[in-house]
Formats: C-alpha cells, structure tokens, sequence
C-alpha cells in the first residue's frame, strides 16, 4: 500500500491513477489518523520551498510523518519540491526543511552555464543510475524524466546519490539516505520510465 | 543531454476541444480529456491547454476541467486561461498543474508575474505573448483578450520585462501564424530569443514536422508547439490525433541537432 501526503500540494491525483492502473493500494492521507498506518509514502511537490514548507507544517502531519519516517523508518519518496523538503534548507526559502538527509537545495549557478540553456531547468533530460538500486530495477541504462526546477538537491554524503543528470555539469537528480528517497524530477508525469519508478518504490 | 520539447497546444472553448485559424473560425475537434488520453499514449513531451474565451468572457478558470485534466495527464501540463489573480494560480498549482501560463494579465497586471514567482516558484510562472502584426508598417505588438485587444506593446520589450519580474518561460503566440500551417514565424521567434534566455516555447503556423525540425536546427534547446499539426490529418483536415513515436521523434531530434 501506498500513502501519498495530501497537504495541499502536488500532483496527487496523478500518482494516485497511476497506482490505481497498476492495482496497486493507494491511500490519500490529509490527516495524521489517516497517515498512522502507511506502509510507504510519497511527499509531492510543485511550487516554491517555503509555501510547500508552511502548508506541510501547518497540515497537522509533521510530527506523525517525523515519527514514521525517522523512528518507524517507514520508506519515503520525496518528488521535486517533495525531494528538496528532505534537506536541512534551501537558498529558495528562509524555512527550515525536515532534515531527513544531510544536504542543502541550492540554485544553479547561471554565470556558470556552459552549455546554451537556461534556468529554470526544463524538460526531459537522462537520468544515470550511479550504483544499483530497487528504484531503477529494470530501467534501460538511461531512462528520461522530466524536470522542472531552478534549484537543485546538494547532499553532505556522496554516499546518497543514487543518479545524476547533466545540466551545465552534474546534480544529484535521485537520492537515497536508508529508507529516504528523493526524486528531483517528475516520476508522475514521465509516461513508461516514471510508472516504473513508481512501480519500483512499491515493490520495494 | 536535455531535450527539445515538441507540444501539443490544446484550445478549450465551451468545455470542447477547439481549433482555430487566426484566432477566430474554430472548429470543434473533439472531448478535451479524450485528446490527452490518446497523448497519453502518444507519451507526449508537455501538453499546453488554453482555455481561449475565459478571459474574454470575464469568468473564472473551469477548476473541475483543470483538476481531471491534470489528474489525467502523465506529462506536464501547462494551462492557461482566464488567470488573473494569484489566488487563482496558487489554487490551479494546487490541483497538480505544473506550470501556469498568464497572458492578458501579464500585461494589466506585470507584478502579479513577481507575485506568483515568490509564493509558486518561477519554474511555474509561463507568460504567454499573444502577438499579431499591425498597422500599415506590419509592426509586431502585443494583443490580449484573445487577439482582440491591441495593447502597442512591443513583444521584445516585453519579454525582457517579464524576465526581469520572474517568469519562468515565455511562449510566444503569432497569432498571424495560427492555423495557417505554413511554418513558425522564425524572424518573430528570433528576435526574442536573442533578447531573453528564458526557456521558450513557440506557436503558431507549423505545418509539418519538418518545421519543428527546422525550428530546432535553427534554435537548439526551444519548446516546439503546435495545434493543428497534432490535431488534423491530410489537406481536407480530418480530425485525427498524431504525434511522432519515440523514435521518429528521437531520429528528428538527432537530425535536427547535433547534440546527441
């Protein structure tokens, strides 16, 4: 089963019908009586970190969510905004993020640029799986994901960098601390490659 | 390797599936949400959906449409139509779109573009240039409530102005070109993206896929859109849903840039 957190933001309903296409058990939780049972679940996201921040805070579920993902290690994917939540911080917003992995969201750096692109950074770009992991079982070598995002997931750890993309020089596009996953593209809104990805968490 | 996107541009008018020529003559084309499970299929790089008559029609965004839509969808979603208010954008995010395209009220209202930069992020701001060639000198200028409304603005101008205040991406929308499928309007496109470095997304006028091909040869990295290529088939303009496989769409690409 499948829990996604409802607080307001993100593309539940996508990640829902997706579940729902592959019978797999899907519950929207909006409540912490709701999110007490969850098996695995998934932090959505869109929009900037600080608004996504307040709405998590103030939707009555954090302190369950902490409880199940840091103590429970129950397993989470956090998507886009969702990823960049699980950092201490992030150069977008002044709020503190949840802290489940040691890593800061930065915003690329522009001036740098090598290649004729721009920021935000937007599109479908290859994802390369940097060691062997449950959340890319039975993917080609380079499956391709859509991004949508001007900042950009910065772990302590090298150790947690489960795939990189190429964007005017390497980011972390996929992270994983223990049972904490991220994802800084869009799974839900990248047709084969994503609904295997989906797949995979739930399998996991 | 970031891709070039190639993208279906949807027009809703009356709860129907539209297109238009020029802005005006709509023809209905089918059900809204039957096209995007077919683009579903078709694993669609982005979809764009303008609701044309919400603005000129004063009303409210169709929250329900935009929600099924959205819930739809497994690409990207763009909507715009009728967005006034940041209220209006941060529920139309919230029900799972991605990016939110404004265009009348870019330019009634230029800070809303900042406003809804702060509280959404400007990865989901789009402003959308409607822009027509006017007057006896064929000068480019921007026009609103559905290409009815001249406003004098100049769309180069403009687009430096929108990326100053925090939009994300810029579509640009020759309205001369709609419907016509004579190929994208290159000196217009040209001109702005010499201006910005935005991501940008153009419209209007391509007429096969050999003028996305062209378009991407000529520009590299550029959204790709079109109407009536991904809705009609053949000279007598057949309804019929298309778009390139993986791998033509993979083979145009290469062809078209030296990238991969």
């Amino acid at each position: 089963m499948i829990t996604i957190i409802n607080y307001g933001l993100g593309n539940i309903q996508a990640i829902a019908n997706i579940y729902n296409r592959l019978n797999i058990p899907v519950v929207i939780a909006s409540t912490p009586d709701e999110l007490a049972s969850a098996e695995k679940i998934i932090l959505p996201g869109v929009g900037a970190f600080d608004w996504a921040m307040r709405l998590l805070n103030e939707s009555g579920m954090r302190s369950c969510l902490d409880k199940l993902v840091m103590v429970n290690k129950v397993p989470v994917l956090g998507i886009c905004v969702g990823m960049q939540m699980l950092a201490r911080c992030s150069d977008e917003g002044k709020l503190e993020g949840l802290s489940w992995i040691d890593a800061e969201v930065k915003k690329f750096d522009e001036s740098k640029f090598v290649q004729k692109t721009h920021l935000p950074h937007m599109g479908w770009n290859d994802v390369m799986p940097q060691r062997t992991d449950c959340l890319f079982r039975g993917m080609e070598a380079k499956p391709r994901y859509y991004f949508l995002h001007s900042y950009y997931f910065l772990p302590k750890n090298d150790e947690d960098v489960l795939a990189l993309t190429d964007y005017n020089g390497f980011f972390a596009s996929a992270v994983r601390s223990e049972n904490v996953f991220g994802a800084q593209f869009h799974p839900e809104k990248s047709h084969q490659w994503g609904i295997q990805l989906l797949k995979n968490f739930a399998e996991l | 390797m970031l891709r070039p996107r190639i993208i279906p541009c949807l027009l809703i008018k009356n709860g129907g599936l539209v297109k238009t020529v020029q802005f005006g003559d709509s023809k209905y084309v089918g059900d809204p949400i039957n096209a995007v499970r077919i683009f579903n299929e078709k694993e669609v790089d982005e979809l764009i959906v303008l609701d044309i008559d919400a603005s000129s029609q004063q009303r409210e965004p169709d929250y329900t449409l935009i929600k099924n839509l959205a819930a739809e969808c497994r690409m990207p979603l763009c909507y715009g139509g009728g967005v006034k208010t940041i209220s209006q954008i941060q529920k139309i995010i919230s029900l799972g779109v991605e990016k939110v395209a404004i265009s009348s009220a870019a330019i009634e209202t230029p800070d809303l573009i900042t406003q809804a930069a702060d509280q959404v992020g400007s990865q989901s701001v789009v402003v959308v240039l409607d822009v027509k060639k006017n007057g006896i000198l064929r000068r480019s200028e921007l026009f609103t409530l559905n290409g009815i409304k001249k406003s004098g603005i100049n769309p180069v101008e403009f687009a430096r102005k929108v990326e100053a205040l925090g939009a994300g991406e810029v579509v640009i929308n020759a309205i001369d070109h709609d419907g016509v499928m004579k190929g994208y309007d290159i000196n217009l496109i040209k001109s702005v993206r010499d201006s910005i470095s935005l991501p940008m997304t153009v419209l209007g006028g391509a007429g096969s896929l050999e003028d996305i091909e062209g378009l991407i040869t000529q520009f590299g990295i550029i959204g790709a859109a079109a109407g009536s290529l991904f809705v009609f088939k053949g000279k007598y303009r057949a309804v019929l849903i298309n778009y390139p496989d993986r791998a033509a769409k993979d083979a145009l690409i290469e062809k078209a840039s030296n990238l991969f």
